[in-house]
């Protein structure tokens, strides 16, 4: 299949059709409001729904029935409309529903700007409703990774029953970039669902339902959905590593601001320098072990950089990670504003013997 | 080629952004690596607009650039923003029609053009974008004059067809005068 130029929004609701979603609740907001205005032309042609309810709080719950009854089915949105979902997000994994959730970040807090961040990575990675639940989180960096992470996704979900979070920021939905859909047709219905709730005649009927009154049946329930998180933390694990095998600066970063760390490294690898930059693609499980690993094949005095597009989140994992071995500096910006090619550089540059 | 950053700016409307999606779509259909990345900020009418195009044989790190080879400003506004931002020895194609002054930079191929008067003579006043991008294909050779016309004949297929061949026109006479404005300066050089 050959290459088109698309908007990385557009090309993530065509990536949810192949992949085989039949059903979009959502409400609209900058910087995805293509998303939903791409699917509501998509989806009748394939026989699907397209649905904008009255709230981000409405299109959950839609997300919560529909994937209730065992439909493949998303919902897309951008920070603020994202915690507006948290209850139900919860609700979402404690029934062990399978679903997709887009998150393209904008800048918070409150309702803060619709330029590009990433300051959602607490959230998607630590909860974000309430309860001892995880989502699986991917971060793509470029439209085509956008792509192929969206039917991941949805493979996720449904080999986990559980949500998937896409999250992205603003600048990889605005953008356009050549993507080539490796899928041809539309994926399959979701499979062998004896959860689902179809119509119970001839059978015995199924309940869907979180509340767990007695403890122990509850604790039961937790100790089950953590074992289901740790075989992911297993299983799921996706990273990149990219650059010099021994650096002298490791530079650590995610989605966009990975790619503009790249530009610095490569910049300075062409000048001599030992740079490398390791970048998780699966935000939660997050890739500990072998970040640490590449930690760990660093010289003496070597120095690890975290770059993102927060006041400093992720950051926390990569201390997870170091395990208290090496000090971990920071660069960051928020509010919309992103650090550039040559911020980076000038940081690393600092930071190299 | 060498990778090449390109920044159109200009009023929103002016379409700046169509013609970077345009000048992306033949560079992919040359086999290169792109990206268009909009400023997609909270403007408003008669603001500012701006794309940057990276055209790349190499898969393109990072789509933000600061430091662009290429600026096409279209409004005085656009120059005076960006103008420095320009590389040493890049290309800064001037919208002559809207900007009075002259760019300031020496040390890069300036390319003045009076987009509105090229785009009048070519039937469609409207296409003054497409001047601006043949201007600065015709003056760098960054890609196939043909194969931009073909973007462009793409773009304005699915009931649109009617504004082909202004279009075409308008950056057929942006790409001439591009080409003299790099003929003369290498007189000068």
């Amino acid at each position: 299949m050959s290459k088109v130029l698309m908007k990385g929004n557009e090309a993530l609701g065509e990536a949810a059709i192949r992949a085989g979603c039949v059903h979009f609740f959502g409400y609209p907001i900058t910087p995805q409001t293509e998303i939903p205005e791409y699917l509501c032309k998509r989806l009748p042609e394939v026989g699907g729904v397209f649905l904008q309810a009255e709230s981000e709080v409405a299109a959950i719950h839609m997300v919560y029935g529909a994937a209730g009854a065992g439909v493949k089915c998303m919902t897309s949105s951008s920070s603020p409309g994202i915690s507006l979902m948290a209850e139900g997000m919860s609700y979402l994994a404690a029934c062990e529903l399978p679903c997709v959730v887009i998150n393209m970040m904008r800048a918070g807090p409150g309702l803060g700007g619709i330029l590009p961040a990433q300051s959602d990575y607490f959230q998607a990675t630590r909860g974000h409703g309430h309860g001892d639940y995880q989502c699986i989180v991917l971060a793509p960096a470029s439209v085509q990774e956008a792509v192929d992470l969206m039917t991941l996704a949805f493979d996720l979900a449904e080999k986990y029953r559980n949500p998937v979070m896409v999250c992205a920021d603003g600048m990889i939905g605005q953008m356009m970039e050549p993507v080539e859909f490796r899928s041809e047709g539309r994926g399959p219905p979701m499979a062998g669902n004896d959860w689902a709730l179809t119509g119970c005649e001839g059978r015995p009927r199924r309940i869907v339902n979180s509340l767990h009154l007695a403890p122990e049946q509850n604790f039961a329930y937790n100790v089950r959905l953590k074992e289901k998180y740790d075989r992911a933390a297993r299983e799921e694990v996706r990273f990149e590593l990219y650059g010099d095998g021994r650096p002298d600066v490791l530079v650590v970063a995610f989605g966009t601001m990975a790619r503009i760390s790249k530009s610095a490294i490569d910049d300075l690898r062409r000048e001599g320098r030992r740079v490398a930059l390791f970048r998780p693609i699966t935000l939660n499980p997050w890739p500990y072990a072998q970040c640490r690993a590449a930690m760990d094949a660093m010289p003496e005095g070597a120095k690890v950089l975290d770059v993102e597009m927060s006041m400093g989140q992720m950051i926390y994992d990569v201390k997870l990670a170091a395990e208290g071995t090496r000090t971990i500096e920071f660069l960051g910006k928020a509010g919309g504003l992103v650090p550039s090619p040559d911020e980076v550089a000038a940081r690393i540059r600092a930071l190299l013997p | 080629m060498k990778a090449t950053n390109v920044l159109m700016a200009g009023f929103g409307g002016q379409g700046m952004l169509l013609a970077g999606k345009v000048l992306a779509q033949a560079a992919m259909a040359k086999g290169l690596q792109v990206s268009w990345l909009p400023s997609y900020g909270p403007e408003m009418r008669g603001g500012t607009a701006n794309v940057i195009v990276c055209i790349s044989r190499d898969p393109i790190a990072s789509p933000l650039v600061t430091r662009p080879d290429v600026l096409l400003a279209m409004n005085l506004p656009s120059l005076d923003r960006f103008e420095r931002s320009v590389v040493p020895g890049g290309t800064i194609v001037v919208n002559g029609t809207l900007v009075a002054r002259e760019a300031s930079r020496a040390d890069c191929r300036v390319v003045r053009v009076d987009s509105r008067a090229l785009a009048q003579a070519a039937g469609n006043e409207r296409a003054a974008n497409f001047v601006m991008l043949g201007a600065y294909v015709g003056a760098t050779g960054v890609l196939p004059e043909e194969a931009v016309e073909e973007a462009i004949a793409d773009e304005f297929r699915d009931g649109k067809e009617k504004h082909i061949d202004t279009n075409l026109a308008a950056f057929r006479a942006g790409a001439a005068a591009g080409r003299r404005a790099a003929a003369a300066s290498e007189v000068h050089a």
